[in-house]
């Protein structure tokens, strides 16, 4: 398929703006600011526009297209009311810093919803400024440590503890909070190993950072034994709030010892994924921990009116513009709106499709920790690698040809092989059903025919990429008449397991 | 009872719990213990339906005032430009807006080569090497930079104009403390930034941000103050208005490093703040430290075009604690709104946009010294769709009181800046008709001093 840039033609323009007569000149931009040569933007009528992006679009699978049982991304249903929601003029043509009488409708969601927030994790003060998961862990990162140097203790506390199953984003942030990670262990029940945990804990923790049920899908049974071990330490306790579609109603990480957690809006709270955002990661935490929220806060005043309140003078200051990424919190309060307190069913539907899609694939495939799942659940395909040398990366390939999107592979990294699989509750029985026969399928005929995995897929508008090639010459945006051609040979596929969640 | 959004019959929940060995949903939670078990309903009102939904939330919408519902000349980094259907028709394709992040390749070659057309749109506009897929927004993507710079040259300060946006400054010192930066700022002079003073505060800074436009709309010597910057080892970092660079040089013409900036301009409505995306582009030296996703371009076993995620060694999911950065989400549909906005506009459009706003704002400051008596205040500078003019008495007072007349005539910059508090910044977009701001300068007449 062509790209846009290659559909262009010189004098054809999509756009026509309004002209006004009889305005003054404007003014002179001096010479050396100026602009020399236009910028290469494509040139196409509007329908040329329309059946561009319409064709990618056919090239691309969503949510919408079928099932996508991405482990610990929640690939929920994405209600179509939100998007006429966000789309309502009073919201999607509200300037940030419209004055607050003007903005009293968009102040007043933001409030609602982090009353929500706070009564769903069980937790006492809610900001909904970050952008997304991994902005939400870092900045309560910062938290953790405006809290300690406000006691004088900063210094002193620059450990934060993870387990070797934790997604990447969370050693990342560690990295970029400025803090040292301390690895802990998974024990053969799939929860941390608490006897490993004991040694790694002291004065010098800052805090933990978990995901509860963890990336194993598995709810971690010494959950109140390690809120001790930290809480004792004085350190704080970190919630990756990822995994929260499992526990909704049910366990709040509030409860469970948390002091300050984010939401992935995106994930549990059915905002759409877009390709790979927007989100939203906002963060809830103790009472404590408020004064260090970042700026402004939404407050709902005495008089019932809703405003923003920058007279915080411990805040650890602003991680993004304005209050946060809006049009995601009419989405999010419209869908738990459509809830209420019924969000219980919604996780209990998550879990049973989870287990049921477990009991029907755990034979067929190597089960690392044989124990009911909550929402996802791991499985391997060690078997498959060492007797018919067909990966992971193998069958997530070959269930394309059955038309579905495959599972998170290759991660968490503890689990060799791994295929890592949550279904969400916006799936009929009929669609479960379908996935693990065709699981089941792709399991015999990697013994029968594993060429049939090898060569996958085969119904997609391209075959396995060379990623490779892609990163020894990076070629990272067209380059008009120096383009470069492609080979004329077929190259060696060198295919890079695609990791990630 | 039924909901819109599950799918469980009886007969679902007997055969399932059956293949399952359970007897009951409880017992699928017989690992969570008693003591962190919530033992009783979420307090929450209860479940809408969605026309009880539609309704409670375009009542609440309502209660806000949009630019539509009075003539909105408020700008301050988030802007009322134009944005056409065809990006709405586009972001509302379930195949896009249902997609998740394209870690497999074959099922995601449209999200993946509007990302590598947006990529080549962006390095178009800036004059860069190297584009990322998107920041979360204007301020994150200043602190991105900053991360780069610190790794790029070892050294650990970063210079800020003051003329840079001051959510953007503030944003990057609430990240400097755990990137262990230290931050100077450069006051303006008169509106803009003198290039002697940015170079001495440069001296062993890892990297200078400045804005083009400015803050106050006012055009900085660029060219000069990206040598400055240079000249003192520091990577040149400009923040940029992207419907600005039609008219405005390129600043990989003139010497920057990278490129950052708010998309929100180019393609997205202001939606009180968000989701919009940051941009962040530069030169091919710096492109292994890139936070964030990049696109390229490869071919599958029959020589097919395709693209895929590449250098992903750089990110998260792969180096983990030793990654550019950690983001995993960012802001791709928005940035795809931004790709099909430039694809609508073309070369021709964003020329005339340009123009469009500087000839609208030209006769706005005409009008408003004729009819309002009211003195711009950055006279001698050059400024492209936006300006800082003094108004008299507070600046929120006037504000609340043109409000009140049906306009809403700016952003008093007192908020941010010392000694600014009866000047308004005035934003004039291709949005605003010459009746509109004869309208503001009638207003203005009325109720500044």
């Amino acid at each position: 398929m062509k790209l846009i840039y290659e559909k262009s033609q010189p004098g054809r323009r999509a756009s026509h703006l309004p002209r006004h007569e009889g305005l003054p000149p404007a003014p002179e931009i001096p010479a050396e600011l100026c602009r020399a040569e236009p910028p290469r933007l494509p040139e196409v009528p509007e329908f040329e526009l329309v059946r561009h992006f319409t064709e990618l679009s056919t090239r691309n699978f969503g949510v919408d297209t079928g099932f996508y049982p991405l482990g610990s991304c929640t690939m929920k249903y994405n209600p179509r009311i939100n998007e006429r929601l966000a789309a309502l003029p009073g919201f999607a043509a509200l300037h940030p810093l419209q004055e607050e009488e003007g903005a009293q409708g968009a102040l007043e969601l933001m409030w609602r919803l982090q009353e929500i927030l706070a009564e769903v994790t069980g937790l006492d003060a809610v900001s909904l400024q970050p952008a997304a998961g991994s902005q939400g862990e870092l900045t309560g990162l910062m938290l953790v440590r405006a809290y300690f140097a406000a006691k004088g203790e900063d210094e002193q506390r620059r450990k934060v503890v993870i387990p070797d199953t934790a997604h990447g984003t969370n050693p990342a942030s560690v990295t970029m909070g400025g803090y040292e990670l301390t690895p802990v262990r998974t024990d053969a029940r799939g929860n941390i190993d608490v006897e490993d945990l004991r040694g790694k804990v002291d004065e010098h923790t800052a805090a933990l950072m978990l995901t509860n049920p963890s990336t194993l899908g598995l709810f971690d049974e010494n959950i109140e034994e390690i809120t001790r071990i930290f809480h004792s330490a004085g350190a704080l306790m970190y919630y990756d709030g990822a995994n929260l579609n499992a526990v909704c109603g049910i366990s709040r990480p509030g409860d469970m010892g948390f002091d300050i957690v984010h939401i992935n809006l995106h994930k549990t709270f059915s905002q759409p994924h877009g390709g790979g955002g927007p989100g939203g990661g906002p963060i809830a935490v103790r009472k404590t921990l408020e004064p260090f929220l970042p700026v402004p806060a939404v407050i709902r005043r005495d008089d019932g009116s809703f405003g923003l309140d920058f007279d915080r003078p411990q805040t650890i200051g602003k991680v993004r513009g304005f209050t946060g990424p809006f049009g995601v919190f009419v989405r999010s309060y419209a869908y738990i709106r459509m809830w209420g307190p019924r969000l219980r069913e919604m996780s209990e539907a998550a879990v049973l499709n989870a287990n049921y899609v477990l009991a029907r694939l755990k034979d067929a495939y190597d089960l690392p920790f044989d124990r009911l799942c909550m929402h996802e659940f791991v499985l391997s395909a060690r078997t498959l690698k060492r007797e018919h040398g067909c990966t992971a990366l193998d069958v997530a390939k070959r269930l394309m040809d059955y038309g579905f999107h495959p599972p998170t592979i290759y991660f968490p990294l503890i689990v060799p092989e791994a295929l890592m699989v949550e279904p969400t509750e916006t799936e009929t029985k009929e669609t479960l059903d379908a996935f693990c026969d065709a699981m089941l399928a792709i399991a015999r005929e990697a013994a029968e025919e594993p060429e049939l995995l090898k060569e996958a897929p085969h119904h997609r508008p391209v075959g396995r990429l060379d990623e490779v090639r892609a990163a020894k010459r990076p070629v990272v945006k067209y380059g008009f008449e120096d383009h470069p051609q492609p080979d004329a040979e077929p190259s060696a596929v060198g295919a890079e397991a695609p990791k990630g969640a | 009872m039924t909901h819109p959004f599950l799918a469980l019959t009886d007969s679902d929940y007997e055969e399932m719990l059956a293949t399952v060995g359970v007897d009951s949903v409880e017992e699928l939670f017989r690992d969570i213990p008693q003591g962190v078990r919530l033992q009783r309903e979420l307090e929450l009102e209860r479940a809408l339906s969605e026309q009880e939904v539609f309704a409670h939330l375009a009542e609440l919408a309502a209660r806000n005032v949009p630019a539509g519902r009075e003539f909105s000349f408020l700008g301050a980094g988030i802007y009322d430009h134009y944005v056409p259907a065809v990006v709405d028709a586009v972001l509302q394709r379930g195949e896009l807006l249902t997609a998740y992040t394209p870690y497999q390749p074959e099922m995601s070659q449209g999200v993946l080569q509007a990302i590598f057309e947006y990529q080549t749109a962006i390095c178009e506009l800036t004059g860069m090497d190297v584009s990322n897929a998107s920041g979360y927004d204007g301020t994150t993507v200043a602190a991105d930079a900053c991360y780069v710079a610190k790794h790029a040259t070892g050294r650990s300060t970063i210079v800020l104009t003051e003329a840079t946006n001051p959510q953007v400054r503030q944003v990057v010192k609430t990240y400097a403390t755990g990137f262990g930066l230290d931050v100077v700022e450069v006051p303006h002079r008169h509106g803009t930034t003198d290039p002697e003073e940015l170079a001495r505060a440069a001296e062993n800074a890892a990297g200078v941000i400045f804005q083009q436009p400015n803050f106050f709309g006012c055009l900085e010597p660029a060219p000069e103050l990206a040598a400055a910057a240079s000249g003192a080892g520091a990577l040149a970092i400009v923040h940029a208005d992207p419907l600005s660079l039609g008219v405005l040089e390129a600043p990989g013409r003139y010497g920057a490093a990278m490129v950052i900036g708010e998309g929100q301009a180019a393609g997205n409505f202001p939606s009180y703040g968000g989701p919009h995306y940051g941009f962040l582009a530069a030169r091919e030296e710096f492109i292994r430290r890139m936070p964030g996703r990049i696109v390229g371009e490869t071919v599958d076993a029959a020589g097919e075009r395709g693209y895929v995620l590449t250098l992903q060694t750089r990110e998260q999911h792969i180096r983990r604690e030793k990654a550019t950065s950690n983001i995993t989400t960012n802001q791709t549909l928005l940035a795809l709104g931004g790709l099909v906005y430039l694809t609508w506009l073309g070369p021709q459009g964003l020329r005339e946009l340009g123009e469009t706003c500087l000839s609208l704002s030209a006769y706005a400051k005409q009008r408003l010294a004729e009819r309002a008596g009211l003195e711009v205040l950055f006279s001698d500078r050059t400024t492209f769709k936006e300006f800082a003019v003094r108004v008299g008495r507070n600046a929120r007072e006037v504000v609340a009181a043109a409000r009140e007349r049906g306009v809403h005539p700016g952003y008093a910059l007192g908020r941010d800046y010392e000694g600014m508090d009866d000047v308004l910044l005035v934003a004039v977009t291709e949005r605003r008709t010459p009746e509109e701001i004869d309208r503001l300068a009638d207003v203005l007449a009325e109720v500044a001093a």
